[in-house]
């Protein structure tokens, strides 16, 4: 049987693929015609284009598959007829094809609204990747653009030009912010909170003109007001594409849409509609899960296999917009006497929340998330499933006290089997459950590959990481923190085995205490340890290194590497400056101040790395580990040997902690700062640890950190002489090395300590378990083992051979190619080398 | 690269395969991989030391299409073996080139053996035109 699918979108590319799953090309022939010149890619993430996605990480799968999954791919050439009786379609370029059945998956087009100047230039749609491109260049020239539309789209639009950098305002018709998902005080609550996130936004706001001679250059509206704009970008809604099914004689709504029944078939038997073009019971479906559901049932219907409807789509969505949580499930705007609401509204963080339940308290009909949207899976599986709410609905939404809110955990045990945890795909706990016990599932990967469940939008991953290990559970397997396969032991547990056993190596310790032959988790979180506990040459096992180890650099996009060499508390001296300059140029580096005070060079292929080093060691240099899980930079301020406010020389204080813990490896990555004087400088309380000049001495803070989920450090303890507060910071250090998981930062750490902070001050400053004077010792043992790693490197002919792209051959690598950008090199872009 | 005596012998009952000496084993690192120019395929070999094994695929991922696997982590899944790229952990099987983390994307695997300490790459046609 031969299927033609017209529309290469993402439900047309999702029905190939659902198809391909159980049937080969024997059974049925498949043709999909896109009138693109690209595959079918994902308009969902659209964009994640402006925020460093590619086109080619767009694309649902690129024009290979289609070729190994035996479907025959026509892009670029629009169906511009289609013969019901004689079942024919034909193209714009005069081919004529032939179909036992057709899928019509024709999409929808953005409603661009009849204004005066539409066509003015400088007007955008937002559909294509097309529409994307000609946006990126046009906003390049401009200041500031309007979005006409406030829904889920528009704000999508809005965050594009956000990312580029331009003044954003959005322009809404109706008195709040997604009208047809949120209620008045929720799309007041995300009013204010985009508003405090740098956009403008104009509600209540009727648009008459576009105005501008050849391009925009303002917007007039209904209540005589007008707003500035050099661009417009229009997301007024979307028009179901029918004309070609209307121009075929296939019936067609009033306002749009091809009529479909519960089999997805329109008036003709043979030919079906899915997706955003189908008008199934009066209802057009925007969204993508419902898209795939159609697939689903037609598969079905032309199979022949079973009697499968499509009997209409729960509409509830989660997403975030502009790093703002916001999901409505269910009824969310039910106001009718049967329902009451229940309402959370914290305005001060930007909260919203609000339940509609049963008059009778009993169940869940819908509701609205603003802000923080954690609850949504259990509060959707709880409307879906009518189940039983408890005695306290309001528990729901209340944030508890617990870090955990009290529905989330015992949730997918409570969930009956038919609840439907990946909407994307249809998948259920039952079938989930089901594929972890039959095949023996032990991961998510393994569980996406054998369901397809979280391979769609991924929010379904976090119920079926609970699903897993609550299976897991029951069927009495062990859920221990393990490191990995192949050794049943957590960190800590392994660091006592090596020291204990004296072990040297990692070889050894997969001999006696492992088993398989290790992986990219056990290797280098051993390997650190290795070096936490002995502070042997690392490159003497290089293999269980992470490349950066290896290497003793940080690889880079393309396969390049960057220098760091140590410049302690960023101290430099003009002459210091020159070599590094001179090597810079020698080897054709980029070159960057780092955030940590000192000057990484970029753009080393793997063959140059030794012959930097030798010139920067001959200059009195030393490897920055910026490589390494260790001891990065001390930062500091200039301190009181300049600053006119400080108290303490915090420039000479932070070099002698640096040296003292140069090379030092950890768990994670360590920073630490000193500043000169209380209005910290050196940002010290945003490290793992920062030290702060008083008056009578220093103070010492633990524990803070950047990065994805800044912290403030703690203060540990006040006032006290250097001397003190290098004992307590040698026990802090080495107590953390040996306690914390691999990959966890010390704020992580201590988050996550029995007894936090008054815990760690026991242990370190009363030495409560008596372990005071063995840290210290420890301690001691890993400085007196220091060594510069780049210098033990280029002495050993053994370890400088290893710096080579080819064993065969004193080549480069011919791939790494670089471009130029501000004066300087860059690496060219993802894939473009090939 | 030059055809030698040991190829001579390997070639018999292996027609379809064209076997190039890479190196000697003692060039490899144990349990890590090198990567090999031939004209211009770049190939990763693997020596799984611990279980006197050798593999060898492709030197470019497939995720990010970068010259990158040879430097990548050796270690094995339930058995299998396996490579993990160093840029974001994308792992692939050695023996059939399926990418372990559920991704679409796979590698060409290649047959790899020693005689005498030499180490050799099984090329076929289908392979060097990968490159």
């Amino acid at each position: 049987m031969k299927i033609v699918i017209i529309g290469n979108g993402m439900v047309g590319y999702k029905f190939c693929e659902k198809i391909r799953k159980k049937y080969t090309s024997n059974q049925f022939q498949l043709t999909i015609y896109g009138e693109e010149h690209r595959p079918a890619y994902d308009r969902v993430h659209l964009s994640e284009y402006f925020s460093g996605k590619d086109v080619d990480d767009l694309l649902m799968a690129p024009a290979q598959w289609y070729a190994t999954q035996d479907i025959q791919l026509i892009t670029g050439e629009l169906v511009i007829a289609i013969d019901p009786i004689l079942k024919t379609i034909k193209t714009h370029k005069g081919t004529i094809d032939t179909y036992d059945k057709l899928i019509l998956a024709t999409g929808s087009s953005p409603f661009m609204p009849a204004l005066n100047g539409i066509d003015k230039d400088g007007v955008f749609a937002y559909r294509t990747i097309e529409d994307l491109q000609q946006i990126e260049r046009y906003g390049k020239h401009v200041n500031n653009a309007a979005v006409i539309g406030g829904g889920l789209l528009g704000l999508e639009a809005a965050k594009a030009l956000m990312d580029m950098d331009l003044e954003t305002h959005v322009i809404e018709f109706a008195d709040r912010l997604m009208p047809r998902q949120l209620d008045a005080k929720g799309g007041e609550v995300l009013r204010l909170k985009l508003e405090s996130l740098g956009l403008h936004i104009h509600t209540s706001k009727s648009t008459k003109e576009i105005l501008g001679k050849d391009k925009v250059t303002g917007l007039s509206f209904a209540d005589e007001s007008l707003l500035a704009c050099d661009m417009l970008v229009v997301s007024a809604g979307i028009r179901p594409r029918d004309e070609l099914a209307r121009a075929s004689g296939i019936a067609v709504g009033n306002r749009g849409g091809i009529i479909v029944n519960d089999q997805l078939q329109t008036n003709y038997s043979d030919i079906y509609a899915i997706g955003e073009v189908a008008l199934h019971k009066e209802m057009i479906y925007g969204l993508i899960a419902p898209g795939y559901e159609m697939a689903e049932v037609v598969i079905a219907d032309i199979a022949g296999i079973s009697k499968r409807s499509f009997t209409g789509f729960d509409m509830s969505t989660k997403l975030k917009l502009i790093g703002v949580d916001v999901a409505s499930f269910g009824d969310s705007l039910d106001a009718t006497e049967e329902c009451a609401a229940i309402v959370y509204e914290n305005t001060a963080k930007g909260i919203y929340k609000r339940i509609n339940i049963t008059r009778d308290g009993r169940y869940l009909k819908g509701g609205i998330l603003v802000g923080d949207a954690e609850a949504y899976n259990m509060l959707l599986q709880i409307t879906q499933n009518h189940m039983d709410l408890p005695e306290n609905p309001a528990e729901l939404i209340l944030g508890t006290r617990d870090a955990k809110p009290a529905t989330s955990r015992q949730g997918v045990e409570a969930l009956p089997n038919t609840a439907q945890i990946c909407s994307c795909e249809g998948v259920t706990k039952g079938e989930i459950c089901q594929a972890i016990v039959d095949h023996g599932l032990t991961d998510i990967a393994m569980i996406k590959k054998a369901t397809n469940a979280c391979s769609g939008c991924g929010g379904c991953t976090p119920m079926v990481a609970d699903l897993l290990k609550q299976t897991l559970k029951a069927q009495g397997k062990e859920v221990k923190q393990s490191l990995c396969e192949h050794f049943s032991y957590t960190r800590q547990e392994l660091f006592d085995l090596i020291r204990v056993h004296q072990i040297q190596t990692y070889n050894e310790l997969l001999g006696r205490f492992g088993n398989g032959d290790g992986c990219e988790i056990c290797k280098p979180a051993i390997a650190s340890l290795l070096a936490s506990i002995w502070n042997e040459v690392i490159l003497k096992q290089s293999t269980i290194q992470d490349t950066n180890d290896r290497f003793l650099a940080n690889i880079q996009k393309g396969g390049s590497y960057s220098v760091v060499p140590r410049i302690p508390a960023g101290e430099i001296t003009p002459n210091q400056l020159m070599v590094i300059a001179e090597v810079a140029k020698k080897f054709k580096l980029y070159t960057k101040i780092t955030g940590g005070q000192r000057i990484d060079l970029f753009g080393a292929q793997l063959h140059e790395l030794p012959l930097i080093w030798e010139e920067l060691i001959a200059a009195g240099f030393e490897s920055g580990h910026a490589y390494g899980k260790s001891l990065r930079t001390i930062k500091s301020c200039v301190g009181s040997t300049w600053c006119r406010f400080g108290v303490q020389d915090s420039v000479g204080f932070a070099i002698e902690i640096e040296n003292r813990y140069k090379g030092l490896r950890a768990p994670h990555k360590l920073k630490g700062a000193v500043s000169g004087c209380i209005r910290e400088c050196a940002e010290a309380q945003s490290k793992d640890f920062g030290i702060i000049a008083t008056e009578k001495g220093w103070n010492l803070y633990v524990c803070g950190n950047g990065g994805a989920h800044p912290q403030h450090a703690q203060l540990l303890v006040a006032d006290i002489d250097k001397k003190h507060c290098i004992t307590y910071l040698d026990r802090f250090l080495m107590y953390y090395i040996k306690t914390a998981e691999p990959l966890t930062r010390t704020a992580t750490w201590l988050n996550k300590l029995d007894g936090g902070l008054d815990y760690l001050y026991d242990v370190i400053i009363n030495d409560v378990l008596g372990i005071g004077e063995q840290l210290e010792a420890d301690m001691e043992r890993l400085i007196a083992n220091y060594h510069c790693e780049w210098k033990h490197a280029i002495e050993d002919p053994d370890f400088r051979k290893r710096f080579k792209h080819f064993a065969n051959c004193d080549e480069g690598d011919p791939y790494v190619k670089f471009e130029s950008l501000r004066g300087q090199k860059k690496p060219v872009e993802w894939g473009a080398i090939i | 690269m030059e055809r030698t005596n040991y190829e001579h012998d390997l070639l018999v009952g292996e027609q379809e395969m064209d076997w190039l000496k890479v190196g000697n084993k003692t060039d490899f690192p144990d349990n890590g991989g090198l990567c090999f120019k031939h004209e211009n395929l770049q190939i990763a070999v693997f020596n799984f030391t611990n279980r006197n094994e050798w593999y060898a695929c492709q030197n470019l991922c497939p995720h990010k299409m970068q010259m990158i696997l040879s430097r990548g982590m050796i270690g094995s899944r339930n058995g299998e073996p396996k490579v993990a790229c160093p840029f974001h952990k994308k792992a692939f099987s050695l023996k059939t080139g399926e990418c372990l983390n559920g991704d679409d994307c796979s590698i060409v695997t290649f047959p790899v053996k020693e005689l005498g300490g030499d180490v050799y790459v099984g090329l076929r046609q289908r392979a060097i035109a990968i490159s």
